[in-house]
C-alpha cells in the first residue's frame, strides 16, 4: 500500500514537472539554446502569484493567465532585444549570455523579494482526498491536472494554429522555413515568449505546493535539464514521460535512500543516460 | 637585426619584466594587495586551465567548479591528516587528474549542449556526495583546516608564491601546448572534429588530454585555496560561478590564445573588485551585466576587439588633423 501511495505521489509531482520542463524543452528544441533563465522565470511567476494572492486575494490558479502574459511580454522583449543577436553562435556564447541574464534577474529578485522562502497558504485549504488508505492532497491533484491541461493546450497550439506550425517548421529546418516566408527571428521571439509563459504558469502552480525563494531557481532548472534528457529533446510526449519519470524517481528515491539523496539520484540518472543514450528515452537521433 | 630576432627579443624582455614584477610584488604590496594578487593568480590558473578544453578544443566545459571543489576537499582532508601542505596540494592535483580521466572518458563523446550539461552536473553530484559524507568532510557544516604555523604576512606571501607556482605551471604548459602536436590537434578539433578524425587525429585521446589538462591545475589551485582560507563548505567549493568566471575571463582575454586568459583574469579581477567595493548588494547582477555586454559587444575578447582598431583609427585621424593644422615650415 505504501508503494502505491508513493506511486501516486510520484505521478502527482511528475505531472507538475512536465509543465516545468515543457517550456524549457520547446526553447531548447526550436532555438537551440539552453535557457538558464527558465528556473528564475518560474520563480518570478510564483512570486507574482504569491503577491496576487496575499495582496489582492486572487487565487493562484486563476492568476495563471495573467502571470503567463507578464512573462510572455518579458520573454518576448528579452529574445527580440538581446538573445536574437547571438542566435547561431556556438553553445558557449548563448549559454554564457543566458547565464549572465540569469544573474541579473536573480539579483533583481533577491533585492526586490529578499531571500525568504514563501509559499501560498490557501484559505480555506483544499483538504485531502481519502481513497481507502490512500491520501491525495487536493491542491496537488488540481495543480497536476492544470499542468496537464496547460501542456495539452501548448501541444494543440503547436499542432493546429498557423503560428504553431511556423514554430515547428523553424525547429525542423530553419533555412527552409525562412524560404517559405517564415519570419525566423520573430518566431524565435514568440517561441521564447511561449517558453516564458509556460514558466510563469508553472510558477503559479508551484507557489501552492513548494516554498519558493530566488535561491531555489537553480534546483528547478536542474529538474528541467533532467526531464529533457530523460524524455528526449523536442518531443511533447517525451517531456510528459520524462516529467513523470523524474517524479517517480524522486519519490521512490526519497523512500529508499532518504530525502538527502533525491536530487543526487536524478543527476546520477542524468549522467548515466547521457553516457549511454544521449538522445533520451524517446528522442530521435541526429540532434546535438 | 632581422625583424624576427627583434620581435623575439621584445617578447623575451617583456616576459622577464613580467616575471620580475610578479616575483617582487610581495615586497611592495600591503596585505590587501597581496590578497588581490593571490586571487588574480588563482583566477589565472583557472582561466588558463579552462582554455585547454574550452579555448583550444572548443568544448564548452562547465566542470571547473567540480575540479576546484574536489581539489579543495582532497587537499583539506589530507592536510588535516597531518600531511604537509605542498604534498597535500600535489596529491589533490593527482586525484583530480585521475578523476578527470575517468569523467572525460564518460562524457567527452557528447557534443554541444549535452556536453555542457553533463560537465555542469558533475559539480552538483560531487557537492551532494560530499554533503552526505559528514564523517570525512564535515558535510554541510564545512571543513576547518589546521592553520599553518606562520606569521600573518609570512603566510600571505607563502600563499601568493604557491598560487604563482600553480599559475606559472599552467602558463608554461599553455606555451608548450601552443606549439605542440597536441595543441595543433586540439585546434583542428575546435575547427571541425569530423575533419580532424579524417586527417588521422585520435580525437578521443586528444580531447581527454585537454580535459585532464583543464583539471589538474584547477584541483591544485582549489587545494591551495582551501589552505589559504582555512575553511571550505560544499556550497562554496562547488559554486557554479567558479565554472563560469574562468569562461568569462578567457572570453575577455581571447579564447584559444596563450596569454589571453591571464589578461582576462587581471581585467576581470579589477572589474569584480570595483563592483564588490561599490555595489555589494547587486554585485552578482552587475557581474551578469558585464557578462551580457561582453558577449554582445566583445565576443572575441578585448585583445582582438574591433573596438581597439576603431580607437586606433580615431587616434591616427586626430594626429593627421593636428598635423594639417600646424603651419608647414
Amino acid at each position: 500500500m505504501l508503494s502505491l501511495q508513493i506511486l501516486i505521489n510520484g505521478i502527482l509531482l511528475g505531472g507538475l514537472y512536465s509543465c516545468i520542463a515543457v517550456g524549457f524543452s520547446l526553447v531548447w528544441g526550436v532555438l537551440n539554446i539552453i535557457n538558464i533563465l527558465h528556473g528564475s522565470m518560474m520563480i518570478l511567476g510564483a512570486y507574482t502569484a504569491f503577491f496576487a494572492y496575499s495582496q489582492l486575494g486572487i487565487h493562484p490558479f486563476a492568476f495563471i493567465p495573467i502571470a503567463g502574459v507578464v512573462l510572455f511580454i518579458f520573454g518576448y522583449g528579452l529574445q527580440a532585444g538581446i538573445i536574437n543577436r547571438v542566435m547561431g553562435a556556438p553553445v558557449l556564447i548563448t549559454l554564457t549570455l543566458t547565464f549572465g541574464l540569469n544573474l541579473m534577474l536573480d539579483n533583481a529578485m533577491l533585492v526586490a523579494f529578499k531571500a525568504d522562502y514563501r509559499k501560498v497558504t490557501l484559505d480555506p485549504p483544499l483538504g485531502i482526498l481519502e481513497l481507502g488508505s490512500l491520501l491525495i492532497p487536493i491542491d496537488r491533484l488540481y495543480a497536476m491536472l492544470l499542468a496537464l491541461v496547460l501542456v495539452g493546450c501548448l501541444y494543440a497550439i503547436l499542432r493546429a494554429t498557423k503560428i504553431g506550425r511556423a514554430i515547428v517548421a523553424v525547429r525542423m529546418d530553419r533555412d527552409a522555413a525562412a524560404l517559405m516566408g517564415v519570419e525566423v527571428k520573430q518566431i524565435y521571439a514568440v517561441t521564447f515568449a511561449t517558453g516564458a509563459f509556460m514558466a510563469g504558469a508553472a510558477g503559479c502552480l508551484m507557489s501552492v505546493i513548494f516554498p519558493i525563494s530566488p535561491l531555489t531557481s537553480n534546483a528547478f532548472l536542474g529538474k528541467a535539464f533532467v526531464i529533457c534528457v530523460l524524455g528526449g529533446l523536442g518531443s511533447m510526449p517525451g517531456v510528459m514521460i520524462g516529467g513523470i519519470l523524474l517524479g517517480l524517481l524522486e519519490s521512490f528515491g526519497t523512500l529508499w535512500l532518504g530525502p538527502d539523496f533525491s536530487t543526487t539520484i536524478a543527476f546520477v540518472v542524468l549522467l548515466t543516460l547521457l553516457m549511454f543514450r544521449p538522445t533520451g528515452l524517446l528522442g530521435k537521433r541526429g540532434f546535438e | 637585426m632581422s625583424k624576427l630576432v627583434r620581435s623575439k627579443l621584445i617578447g623575451f624582455v617583456t616576459a622577464l619584466v613580467f616575471l620580475a614584477v610578479f616575483l617582487l610584488f610581495p615586497w611592495f604590496a600591503n596585505n590587501y594587495l597581496l590578497r588581490l594578487g593571490t586571487t588574480m593568480l588563482m583566477y589565472s590558473a583557472l582561466a588558463l586551465s579552462w582554455n585547454f578544453i574550452g579555448g583550444f578544443a572548443g568544448y564548452p566545459s562547465f566542470a571547473t567548479a567540480a575540479f576546484f571543489g574536489l581539489g579543495a576537499y582532497a587537499g583539506g582532508i589530507l592536510q588535516n591528516k597531518g600531511i604537509p601542505a605542498p604534498l597535500a596540494w600535489l596529491s589533490a592535483g593527482l586525484l583530480v587528474l585521475i578523476f578527470a580521466v575517468v569523467v572525460g572518458r564518460m562524457i567527452l563523446h557528447l557534443k554541444g549542449h549535452y556536453f555542457a550539461i553533463a560537465s555542469l552536473v558533475i559539480a552538483d553530484v560531487l557537492r551532494e556526495v560530499i554533503n552526505g559524507m559528514t564523517d570525512l568532510t564535515g558535510g554541510g557544516m564545512g571543513l576547518n583546516l589546521a592553520a599553518l604555523k606562520m606569521g600573518v604576512t609570512q603566510q600571505a606571501q607563502f600563499f601568493y608564491f604557491s598560487m604563482l607556482t600553480v599559475a606559472g605551471f599552467a602558463l608554461i604548459t599553455t606555451l608548450l601546448l601552443d606549439r605542440s602536436r597536441l595543441g595543433f590537434g586540439l585546434r583542428c578539433i575546435e575547427q571541425n572534429e569530423d575533419a580532424a578524425v579524417r586527417i588521422g587525429i585520435n580525437t578521443a585521446h586528444f580531447k581527454t588530454a585537454a580535459f585532464v589538462l583543464s583539471s589538474t591545475f584547477v584541483g591544485m589551485a582549489g587545494a591551495v585555496y582551501a589552505s589559504w582560507t582555512g575553511y571550505i563548505d560544499p556550497g562554496e567549493a562547488f559554486e557554479v560561478l567558479i565554472s563560469v568566471k574562468p569562461i568569462v575571463m578567457t572570453l575577455l582575454g581571447g579564447a584559444g590564445t596563450a596569454l589571453g586568459p591571464v589578461y582576462g583574469a587581471f581585467l576581470f579581477l579589477v572589474l569584480e573588485e570595483t563592483v564588490w567595493r561599490n555595489f555589494l548588494n547587486i554585485h552578482s547582477g552587475v557581474l551578469g551585466l558585464l557578462v551580457v555586454l561582453l558577449i554582445l559587444f566583445l565576443p572575441r575578447g578585448i585583445l582582438q576587439a574591433s573596438l581597439w582598431s576603431a580607437l586606433g583609427r580615431l587616434g591616427l585621424r586626430m594626429i593627421e588633423v593636428i598635423r594639417r593644422q600646424r603651419p608647414q615650415s
